[in-house]
């Protein structure tokens, strides 16, 4: 077994005991990243002289006995996160050039540990995208099958678990950017309740819906790297003030009285026959494993993705006004008034994607269909919000596919916005209500493409959901399977 | 002509909050500093970056809503109000749109024909500033502009009243009322000039009987009173002109033009934002408790009406008086602090708005900062009442107070200045005066009975000023028979 196959919980121990240093660590997963990156492109940027110098303090830290869960571990992180003196391109060429002066909480919380930032993760623009294709920076492949796409938007993050070129990865999900990539690539990826991790410093997408979470090979590290990211923080008014359990305490394996229920909703036409089966085989282990298998309803369902791409869109048409070329950012030097200087700046800023969302959500919020559309939404919203809580005075977690197939090929749906838009289904309603969910590995396709398994937990309630994934992946072996790539 | 028309005004007022920090990140709202230096990622409106709301702004806002008779909104929201402008670095600004903090308020105005009329406060809305920019002048600068964001971020309250003013009389009367109500409140600093008050007019008018409003032009930004009154005459005339030459008065942003004293159109109805208000996913719902209301409402100040009331009604001065003295809260409070260690309160009024005022104006000193405190003030006073000096020896003591650090006994003390009350002493003055001027005498004694003036200023002379007055007369009187 070789350094960059070891889990985060396997690396501590390593490092514990001084079997391995830190910086050896991050050497080797710098190699590994030079070796593969050229295939996957996973990386916009690689963080060699800094990861070096974070390496060798963490020894220090080791050597003084000073250690935290995640000192000396190699990271990567989204390019969505701000991190100070880091390029933070959030994969556009209107922040290309973009240099953060101030770390995201979330990057603070893992460095005030010493873990090693080994590089920034490539990822659909803005966020927006589930392909990975909508990258300025080129799209990412799936270390699975190198045609087809790792899922977006976090596709670097799930591609680079996937392909060992990091320990874990941190991600965001706004309508199943954590967890459709980690489903594709047959990793683990949380997205944590709203309001559980701090957004500070995370590249605003849609902002009553964007969480940080980790994406990592197993559920124990899942639990390990949200231990350290999650909590209040005074500088994210949305985030909440309630106490963060310890999650790996709670990995214990006891599912008895469990309640987990299948949302009807969730197995309708559309769905992969493998998806399906393989789904329904998770269920069959949860079944054997002492859990009460419930069926159960979510009746607005359906309006999720329109309402999703009303609110989202809305609010993302905003969030990017920022991006206007006057303090920072690409300008277009050439433009001649203020009104072509905004213009043509954000012309050749953003991409395709990008320009239909924002048009989408200004049309939204316009004088005249802002009730139709944008109050509307927010009505649906709550709904679909008081589905969950309703179903889940009945069951402690719900069991679905993560997305309807398996990861498509490259240039499959790039012309077909729509058909793009649904393979969210099934995890955007979990954005709108808030509440957490997780995707782990439950199988494979015929073609050998994996399968990813949702867990849905109750709002604040990652531990529980936790301990539910942790006792399925104790009693299956999906997990430890890895891509036949470059090995 | 103008009489067969009726202007109707109604005014948004942005007062600068008085807070130390901006209201949404923790820089210093200070003015005047070096461009840029008063800024963070919050205010840049870096990538990821996020609001947080002030909580000392919303304080300053619901003490602001309870002194002009608002209803504070138990669950208020902030939204956002997109436009660019590379004043404003997110792209939008974060207000209050369909819930504000404060809603439903009135002041009452005097009116020149000394009735009151009570003018509604729609709402008030608290929401962020935004930067400055400065466009270049010199030739090399002349095709650029500057970006300066200290001020952008810096907290405001919008009030906005009800088209209740029908003259720029009574929009100048509000104005005034309610400057006054925001600087005694410690809320803004209601320095016009630097913008920390800012005044936008809607301005419309119609016959005389019509119930519908006629169509309106919006005044931006007017920086002085006498502006706000020149701009909204102007804008009245050019109104009924426009009407009665059978034009139509267009819905408008016009900007005023201290110069020429004329308005001008800046931008139509037509051109006017979408601002695509919704509300900002970045802030949860401003929650006020009743239990914040109330103690907030216990920390107000007794507001100028009320002080006025108070003046006239227990310390006996005149409506005019304690205008005066109401109007300036650290004048009043001097005031106070004056009758707290004096009775003779209009003695205290009379001293403190003759010679104290003029000191303060002649050394442009603030009242806090007066040399003389109430109470040595009243020290003085006391020595006047028990005829140790007399009132023109008096002023004589104020001003070496004023110079500072002795007390009116000392000085009295030091300068010999105590008034003589001895009769023997005061009779061998009266007798050298009358001894010194026979021919006065006899006019005096063949009925010239003004002369008792002369006579008295000649012994007070030789006095020095000493002698007390009320004596010098007593004995002249007597011995001139």
């Amino acid at each position: 077994m070789t350094i960059f196959d070891l889990t985060l919980a396997e690396l501590r121990a390593k490092l514990d005991n001084l079997e391995l240093s830190a910086v050896e660590v991050t050497n080797a997963y710098l190699d590994r990243i030079a070796t593969t990156n050229p295939d996957l492109n996973s990386f916009i940027t690689v963080c060699d002289e800094t990861a070096i110098a974070e390496a060798q303090a963490a020894d220090q830290a080791i050597a003084a006995g000073e250690v935290a869960p995640l000192t000396g571990l190699p990271i990567a992180v989204k390019d969505i996160f701000n991190t100070a003196g880091l390029r933070t391109t959030c994969a556009s060429r209107i922040l290309e050039n973009y240099v953060s002066p101030y770390d995201a909480t979330a990057i603070s919380r893992i460095k005030v540990q010493k873990a090693v930032i080994i590089g920034k993760l490539n990822m659909d623009e803005f966020a927006m995208g589930s392909s990975n294709e909508n990258s300025a920076f080129g799209a990412v492949r799936n270390p699975w099958d190198l045609e087809h796409v790792p899922g977006g938007s976090s596709g670097g993050s799930a591609a680079s678990i996937a392909a060992h070129q990091a320990a874990a990865a941190l991600g965001t999900d706004t309508g199943g950017s954590v967890r459709q990539p980690a489903a594709h690539c047959s990793v683990v990826g949380l997205k944590p309740t709203y309001g559980r991790v701090s957004r500070y410093g995370v590249v605003a997408y849609a902002s009553s819906l964007d969480q940080v979470g980790p994406v990592t090979r197993d559920v124990r590290d899942s639990a390990l790297l949200l231990q350290a990211i999650a909590g209040y923080d005074s500088a994210d008014s949305t985030s909440v003030e309630t106490p963060v359990p310890d999650y790996q305490a709670n990995l214990t394996g006891d599912l008895k009285g469990m309640r987990i229920g299948l949302p009807k909703e969730y197995f309708i036409e559309g769905l992969d026959e493998d998806v399906r089966k393989a789904v329904a085989d998770a269920a069959a282990t949860y079944r054997d494993l002492g859990a009460e298998i419930i069926e159960v309803s979510l009746p607005h369902t359906a309006y999720a993705v329109a309402c999703y791409y009303l609110i989202a869109t809305a609010e993302a048409s905003s969030n990017l006004a920022r991006y206007d070329g006057v303090r920072y950012g690409l300008r277009d030097e050439n433009a001649e008034k203020l009104i072509d200087m905004y213009m043509q700046s954000r012309a050749a800023g953003f991409g395709t994607e990008v320009k239909r969302r924002i048009m989408l959500g200004t049309y939204a919020l316009s004088s005249g269909y802002y009730d139709a559309y944008y109050i509307k939404a927010q009505k649906v919203r709550t709904l679909i919000r008081q589905d969950f809580l309703d179903v889940f005075e009945k069951v402690d977690t719900l069991l679905t596919p993560v997305a309807p197939t398996p990861a498509f090929a490259l240039g499959e749906k790039t012309d077909d916005p729509l058909q793009m838009y649904l393979s969210d289904i099934y995890t955007i309603p979990v954005n709108l209500a808030g509440t957490c969910a997780m995707s782990l590995p439950c199988g494979f396709s015929e073609k050998g493409l994996p399968i990813g398994l949702q867990l849905i937990g109750k709002p604040f309630d990652e531990a529980t959901m936790l301990r539910t994934a942790h006792a399925f992946e104790q009693a299956t072996e999906w997990h430890k399977r890895t891509p036949n790539f470059k090995v | 002509m103008t009489v067969r028309y009726e202007t109707v005004i109604g005014l948004e007022v942005h007062a600068q909050l008085t807070t130390n920090t901006k209201i949404f990140c923790g820089c210093s709202t200070e003015f005047g500093q070096t461009p840029n230096s008063q800024t963070c990622p919050v205010c840049l409106a870096l990538p990821g970056a996020l609001p947080v709301l002030n909580q000392k702004a919303v304080e300053l806002a619901i003490r602001t809503g309870l002194a002009t008779n608002c209803q504070i909104t138990p669950r208020s929201i902030f939204a956002r109000k997109n436009y660019f402008y590379p004043d404003l670095p997110k792209g939008y600004q974060i207000s209050q749109f369909e819930l504000p903090v404060c809603e439903h308020g009135w002041l009452d105005i005097d009116l020149e024909n000394g009735e009151r009329k009570r003018i509604g406060i729609t709402r008030a809305h608290m929401e962020e500033d935004a930067g400055k920019l400065v466009h270049g002048d010199t030739p090399e600068t002349s095709s650029s502009s500057l970006v300066d964001l200290n001020r952008a971020c810096t907290p405001l309250l919008e009030i906005v009243s009800e088209p209740d003013m029908r003259s720029a009389d009574e929009a100048i009367s509000y104005l005034k009322k309610l400057h006054q109500i925001v600087v005694y409140l410690g809320v803004c600093d209601g320095n016009l000039e630097e913008g920390s008050f800012r005044c936008d007019a809607n301005i419309s008018v119609r016959p005389y009987g019509q119930e519908e409003l006629g169509t309106r032009a919006e005044l931006k930004n007017i920086n002085s009173f006498r502006f706000i009154k020149q701009a909204i005459e102007y804008e009245v005339e050019r109104q009924i002109d426009l009407i009665e030459g059978g034009g139509k008065v267009v819905q408008e942003t016009r900007l005023f033009d201290s110069n020429t004293g004329m308005t001008r159109s800046m931008r139509g109805k037509e051109d006017a934002h979408d601002y695509r208000y919704f509300p900002d996913p970045d802030l949860v719902p401003l929650v006020i408790s009743q239990e914040w209301i109330e103690e907030v409402r216990a920390t107000l100040p007794e507001l100028p009406e009320a002080k006025r009331t108070r003046f006239v009604e227990e310390m006996g001065l005149t409506a005019y008086d304690a205008e005066v003295l109401a109007a300036d809260r650290k004048l009043a409070d001097y005031f106070d602090a004056c009758v707290a260690f004096s009775k003779e309160a209009k003695s205290c009024a009379n001293w403190i708005m003759g010679d104290v005022l003029r000191k303060l104006k002649e050394t442009d000193t603030t009242i806090t900062d007066a040399p003389v405190s109430p109470e040595r003030l009243t020290d003085l006073l006391a020595r006047i009442a028990d005829n140790t000096i007399s009132g023109k020896i008096a002023k004589t003591v104020f001003e070496k107070m004023w110079q500072g650090g002795q007390t009116a006994d000392q000085i009295i003390e030091k300068e010999g200045l105590k008034q003589v009350t001895d009769t023997g002493a005061i009779e061998s003055l009266v007798d050298a005066v009358i001894a010194a001027n026979p021919d006065q005498v006899a006019e005096y004694l063949g009925g010239k009975d003004k002369l008792i003036g002369f006579f008295v200023g000649k012994v007070m002379q030789a006095s020095q000023g000493k002698a007390n007055p009320g004596m010098v007369n007593q004995l002249l009187k007597k011995k001139l028979v």
